[in-house]
């Protein structure tokens, strides 16, 4: 895929118009990740804008996000950048070998209190 | 009064004491829980892509059965409640997910978001009211100073799951004072526990669960109530010896006296 149509999928798959983000930062400052995060919450909406997806896709914050839904939830001006985060995990994940958490694993992370909700919780936003 | 239920897999599991005391309280406060026909799981989260149709399919056959029953449809667990929630919302007002998901399901009259999602949560404030939970109650939780954990998936996004003020929730305290306990207010109740990276990395929700529960114990909470069968989890990591944690229908069950008829949680 060229870049122009993965930074067009990107915004096809999350819905956002990344035009919208007038820089408050809010969404960084509510973001329990933050500080795990290489590109912040509120740097997601410029990358985007700049088309620079392969930054986006090789980011350490994609497997960070919580999907806590607070900058979702706070943002001034309704861009969401959790859901650009999702869309970016999302293009990886659609390509094959993108999946970030394999079947294999699962017994090696499992401890007999774990609840059925964090493995389908965690199947679902990483992996296809 | 009889409602469609949606327990969801982990209340068939891990969680199943979550379950059976609402079930008995329901009882108690005179409504009915009917379990829906061949439920699948709902994923634990909301797929957020606005081309993901596969997976909300399993929401929307929920949903669809509740609206043939004519009733609306319970959640108790905050997980499955924003599932619902969500796809509900998608299934009314988004008509490019309304029609291919039709177009996939073939039912006689299409589904386009008529059944309500309710948390057990608003059944209590809206449907019965706290003020005839009151009445019922025979074992006030007096002099127990509760925290109320909120999280993430009961309140966010505000304007799609209209659960609470999504910043300064009271529904859960509202429960406690009508249980006869005294809620604590502290500021991290509606922070997240870390959710689904404790899969793989337990180490930062182990630390954001810390701070979650240090905030509560600074506000002198005694224990803390959640509806999230992983914020349990994630929050009981932090608190092996400490504060108790509880799901909340537990201690609506003991307040109302029939927590012994729930003999196997």
């Amino acid at each position: 895929m060229s870049v122009k149509n993965r930074a067009e999928e990107i915004r096809k798959i999350s819905g956002v118009d990344p035009y919208r983000c007038m820089k408050c930062g809010k969404c960084s400052a509510s973001c329990p990740s933050f500080n795990e995060m290489d590109i912040k919450p509120h740097q997601f909406v410029s990358y985007v804008l700049r088309d620079d997806i392969e930054s986006l896709v090789q980011s350490k914050s994609l497997w960070k996000c919580l999907s806590c839904f607070a900058c979702v939830e706070r943002c001034p001006r309704d861009v969401k950048p959790g859901k650009l985060i999702d869309a970016a995990r999302q293009l990886v994940e659609r390509e094959k070998g993108g999946n970030y958490l394999t079947a294999d694993e699962i017994p090696s992370l499992l401890d007999p209190e774990l609840p059925q909700q964090l493995l389908v919780s965690a199947f679902r936003r990483y992996r296809r | 009064m009889k409602y469609s239920y949606y327990p969801g897999c982990t209340l068939k599991n891990k969680a199943k004491d979550l379950d059976a005391y609402a079930r008995v309280s329901a009882r108690a406060l005179g409504f009915e829980l009917e379990e829906i026909e061949d439920w699948q799981c709902c994923g634990g989260v909301y797929p957020l892509g606005s081309d993901e149709i596969a997976t909300k399919l399993s929401s929307v056959r929920a949903l669809n059965a509740a609206k043939e029953k004519g009733q609306d449809l319970i959640t108790v667990c905050s997980a499955c409640h924003h599932v619902l929630k969500r796809v509900n919302d998608d299934m009314k007002n988004v008509e490019d997910i309304q029609t291919r998901a039709n177009n996939y399901m073939k039912l006689d009259t299409p589904y386009k978001g008529e059944a309500e999602v309710l948390h057990f949560l608003e059944v209590l404030r809206d449907r019965v009211g706290f003020d005839k939970v009151k009445e019922k109650v025979v074992n006030p939780l007096k002099g127990k100073k509760i925290g109320a954990y909120y999280g993430c998936l009961l309140l966010r996004p505000g304007k799609i799951l209209q659960f609470d003020d999504p910043e300064n929730p009271k529904i859960m305290e509202d429960l406690i004072r009508a249980l006869g306990g005294e809620p604590v207010i502290y500021p991290y109740r509606n922070e997240c526990c870390g959710g689904y990276i404790s899969l793989k990395e337990k180490e930062m929700s182990r630390n954001m669960c810390d701070k979650i529960l240090e905030s509560a114990e600074g506000f002198g909470a005694d224990m803390l109530i959640t509806a999230c069968p992983l914020c349990m989890y994630n929050l009981k990591k932090s608190t092996e010896n400490g504060t108790p944690i509880y799901y909340f229908t537990e201690l609506l069950a003991e307040a109302l006296g029939v927590k012994e008829e729930v003999t196997e949680a």
